[in-house]
């Protein structure tokens, strides 16, 4: 393996996201560090509030003006991301960085052609002619599934369905064919039927095509299938990440298990037994926040956990407890 | 979308006729057209014998429906004034007013639309703050005081401008300034705040994802969907400018309709205001239809409904 | 390590304190004084209604009194003397003290003709709102053919036949100007109406009248204002037109248009004839068009566009 395959696609450290508002300074993402390889899949896992989608859209460079991003390093095969140009950044977005956002129903330009819109996305980046770009638009179209390709072409968003469109705007990331899709919750507004298709469409393409996907999900069923590493956010924080099989099969951290009582899985869920819950809301995040967020809500937490948590476990399985085996050791599992 | 354009023509064809009986009952008001037709010197006799040529002793909806049969078929009558028919007298003069009406909405588009634009691209900024005072300054602004002081500061004072007649394309500078500043508060208000609301959409943020720049996003993207409802507020304005000509006209003494519906109310002469109470009331039917047809026909989601 | 009870008290945790917000007495009276439009507007307005009502009492002159010998005294910043402060007119008249009377011309038109214009309206457009169907597609009719009447035509025929004064002036206007009273107050009630209040005061047996009077209007109120105010506006600048053109109010009655009209041969040389009583209308129209705005931006900021 030669030295470049070695290193990370995307290396994230100390990503923060600060938000002023009238009653204080929000600090919506609090120091996350994560690594993506090429070709790999990572799911981020969490709430509504913990800070994903935020985290998603600071690696494109796509936040609100008056939100305030800091990063030790934010370096995509080699570019600093945090230091780059807004040329830079848009040369990158689209091309070798796609995104794919969760409301399929409002995310296409309802006074132009899908057709226009897809060959845009490939035009904006290579100078070809649009007959090229036609048929390239065409091919990712079968490729996504869609029927009758070419005819498809002419016909505007508001003639399709919620599912077609999703798959339009997968097809629409691909034309470039980039090296990252992130892919922000893209199955949640669409019906239970139609989520398992695309989900099934979108993890085989990027294998087929060895692109790197982080996938933005609050549904652990979907992580489960499709995630190669796994992130669980809480409040800002990664509070625990690594190989899906790792953190899945021996979760360390409480709010990770407390997720994991929530649904049942196969195997381990008795029958007859009760799903777990979580008591308690997310904390405000306005203002000085100190010690680990979760401890409102743990059932371990003690009096160190108003102050600083250390980082705990072995690369690459990682979290944040005070205690040394997180809830493995506090609830008297064999380490 | 057939259908559609048929429904809105015959709707259109109802309101002008009662616009029309409206107008047509209030000059009936007006007390003895005959007498008006004689003069002032005439004798009582003459009148009743003029009231029975030109049958003003008829019931009025009898009236009105020759009227509006021979109307409809170009005859309007003759002046009582200029003793000319009416149709070739406004025709002479209409070609000032549309010229004037054209030149209006397309200064108050060009200004009002990029400035709306940029206002919406910085909100709360300077420009925003001066483009919105300005707006509702415009709309204080008495348009026939407005004319007089732009005729005072560039025709007179500083002489840039010549201050009355139609002779060149400079006569027309000052007139149609006046005319379309009335309009521009409105186009600037709905630029910017379509604008405003169009950049906060879902697949403005895909256009960004796509690596697009900024001035494709503003242009291509955002504008193109704020636009729509902006072209249907000129078309609007545009119908309301003809009324609008009637002080301008007066002001710089430009002889088009909107001069000659005055001088005709002044004098009285009862077949030239009616015609032109139709005339005016038909073309801001026409451009009102004409902006939903456009509205339409801009937004592919109404198209193909 | 067996399991470890929990030793901290969740409930006293400080990441759980709650940020409160301020009450809705607290907000409204916040916005109101950081809005300096809506501040600047009120106080003009009150200051110009306190002019009107003390004009006897303020004014140096009767605005009446003619005095040929003194005819075209200039202002006193332009070597007048005290005795007359803005100078006289071309007929000897205290060119100041017509200008306060005409205070009272120009609101007392403004506040009548809104008022009335503005009860014609409402009733047409919460019935429409209200009960839809065919009353709905009548007022929706007689709306679009008052849209397509040209108003300045129609309102200087109407004057010409009838005869120019207050009265007819502001009957003419009050009859003319209820168009965005209906339109704004039937989206609205159809907004209002769809609310689950209303239907639940129509499931107690509560009367049409009284669902009208207690559900909708209070909610309503707040439109209804914002658009007395801009059609109290409209109508003083329509008078100011009207009577600039010569069919409005008559002399020797002071109005600020007349007064615009009558200085107008005399622009040149004197222009402050034309400029003060210009600069008066402007100042009283933006100020109530700040009001409007600003009552509207205080109590519903979210219809703003």
């Amino acid at each position: 393996m030669s030295e470049d395959n070695a290193k990370p696609l995307l290396s994230v450290r100390g990503l923060t996201l600060d938000i002023p508002l009238a009653s204080g300074m929000l600090h919506a993402v609090r120091g996350i560090d994560f690594d993506l390889d090429r070709g790999e899949t990572l799911c981020i896992v969490g709430e509504s509030g913990s800070g994903k989608s935020l985290t998603s859209l600071a690696v494109m460079g796509l936040l609100d003006k008056n939100i305030r991003r800091s990063a030790e390093r934010m370096d995509f095969d080699g570019t600093e991301l945090t230091t780059a140009s807004r040329r830079q950044m848009r040369r990158l977005r689209g091309d070798r960085i796609a995104m794919i956002f969760q409301e399929p129903m409002t995310s296409l330009n309802p006074a132009y052609t899908i057709g226009d819109q897809l060959i845009e996305a490939l035009r904006l980046h290579r100078n070809v002619s649009r007959a090229t770009a036609r048929a390239r638009a065409v091919e990712l179209l079968e490729k996504v599934g869609i029927t009758a390709a070419a005819s498809r072409l002419g016909q505007y968003p508001h003639q399709l369905s919620g599912g077609l469109r999703q798959r339009v705007v997968i097809a629409m990331a691909l034309m470039c064919e980039p090296e990252l899709i992130i892919a922000d919750e893209p199955t949640t507004a669409l019906d239970v039927t139609i989520q398992a298709q695309i989900l099934r469409l979108l993890v085989d393409l990027t294998k087929e095509m060895d692109v790197a996907m982080i996938l933005i999900t609050h549904d652990l069923g979907v992580v489960a299938r499709v995630a190669d590493k796994v992130g669980v956010m809480y409040a800002g924080e990664l509070v625990e990440s690594g190989p899906a099989a790792t953190v899945f099969g021996k979760p360390l951290h409480p709010y990770t298990r407390g997720l994991l009582r929530c649904i049942p899985q196969p195997g381990k869920t008795e029958r007859g037994a009760q799903l777990g819950t979580i008591p308690g809301i997310v904390p405000s995040l306005v203002g000085d926040v100190q010690g680990c967020a979760f401890r409102t809500r743990c059932p371990h937490a003690v009096e160190a956990c108003r102050a600083a948590i250390p980082e705990r476990g072995e690369p690459p399985h990682q979290f944040l407890c005070v205690h040394p085996d997180g809830a493995r050791a506090a609830e008297g599992e064999p380490a | 979308m057939l259908p559609f354009i048929l429904k809105r023509l015959g709707l259109a064809l109802l309101v002008a006729f009662t616009v029309s009986f409206i107008s047509f009952s209030l000059l009936f008001l007006s007390g003895d057209p005959a007498a008006a037709l004689a003069g002032e010197t005439a004798s009582g006799e003459d009148i009743e014998s003029l009231r029975r040529l030109y049958g003003f002793d008829r019931p009025m909806l009898v009236q009105y429906g020759d009227w509006l049969w021979q109307a409809l078929q170009g005859n309007f009558g003759e002046s009582y004034y200029f003793k000319l028919p009416v149709a070739s007298l406004i025709a002479d003069r209409l070609s000032v007013t549309m010229t004037l009406g054209v030149c209006g909405i397309s200064f108050a588009l060009l200004t009002a639309v990029p400035l709306g634009v940029v206002a919406a691209i910085r909100p709360n900024s300077i420009v925003d703050r001066v483009a919105l005072f300005l707006s509702v300054a415009g709309q204080a602004m008495p348009s026939f005081w407005f004319g007089l002081i732009l005729i005072v500061l560039f025709g007179i004072k500083l002489g840039w401008l010549p201050p009355s007649g139609a002779s060149t394309w400079r006569h027309f500078i000052m007139p149609t300034v006046v005319l379309g500043y009335y309009a521009m508060p409105a186009i600037m208000r709905l630029t910017r705040a379509g604008m405003l609301e169009v950049l906060n959409s879902d697949y403005i943020r895909t256009a960004r994802a796509k690596g697009a720049s900024e001035s494709r996003v503003m242009f291509k993207h955002a504008l193109r969907n704020a636009i729509i409802p902006v072209v249907s507020l000129a078309a609007v304005q545009m119908g309301f400018m003809l009324g609008g000509s009637i002080v301008v006209e007066s002001v710089f003494a430009l002889h088009g309709a909107g001069y000659l519906a005055w001088e005709s109310i002044a004098r009285n002469d009862l077949p030239t205001v009616q015609a032109l109470i139709l005339i005016f009331s038909m073309f801001y039917i026409i451009f009102t239809f004409l902006a939903d047809v456009l509205n339409a026909w801009l937004d592919p989601r109404m198209r193909s409904s | 390590m067996a399991v470890q009870k929990t030793d901290l008290n969740p409930t006293a945790d400080p990441l759980l304190e709650e940020i409160s917000g301020p009450t809705p007495r607290q907000i409204l009276r916040k916005r109101v004084r950081g809005h300096t439009g809506l501040l600047f507007g009120v106080s003009v307005v009150l200051l110009l209604l306190l002019v009107a009502i003390f004009a006897p009492v303020l004014a140096p002159h009767s605005p009446y009194v003619q005095n040929l010998g003194n005819r075209m005294v200039p202002p006193v910043f332009m070597d007048g003397t005290w005795e007359h402060p803005l100078g006289t007119d071309h007929l000897g008249r205290d060119y100041l003290s017509r200008l306060i009377y005409g205070a009272r011309v120009s609101l007392l038109i403004g506040v009548v003709a809104a008022f009335i214009s503005g009860i014609i309206g409402t009733a047409m457009g919460v019935a429409a709102g209200y009960f839809g169907g065919k009353v709905d597609a009548v007022v929706t009719f007689l709306i679009n053919v008052r849209l397509a009447m040209p108003v300045v035509l129609v309102a200087l025929a109407v004057v010409a036949i009838l005869g120019g004064s207050l009265q007819v002036v502001i009957g003419v206007l009050g009859l003319l100007l209820w168009d965005r009273f209906a339109v704004v107050m039937r989206a609205s009630t159809l907004q209002v109406r769809r609310r689950e209040y209303v239907a639940a005061a129509q499931a107690i047996g509560a009367s049409t009248r009284r669902v009208i009077l207690s559900e909708i209007m209070p909610n309503i109120v707040n439109n209804l204002i914002v658009i007395v105010t801009l059609e109290m506006a409209h109508a003083i600048l329509l008078e100011a037109t009207l009577s600039f053109l010569g069919l409005g109010v008559q002399p020797p009655t002071p109005s600020w248009g007349l007064m615009v009209s009558e200085g107008k041969n005399m622009m040149l040389f004197e222009p402050w004839l034309v400029l003060i009583p210009g600069v008066v209308l402007f100042v009283l129209v933006l100020a109530i068009n700040l009001m409007g705005d600003g009552l509207r931006d205080v109590t519903a900021p979210e219809n703003r566009s």
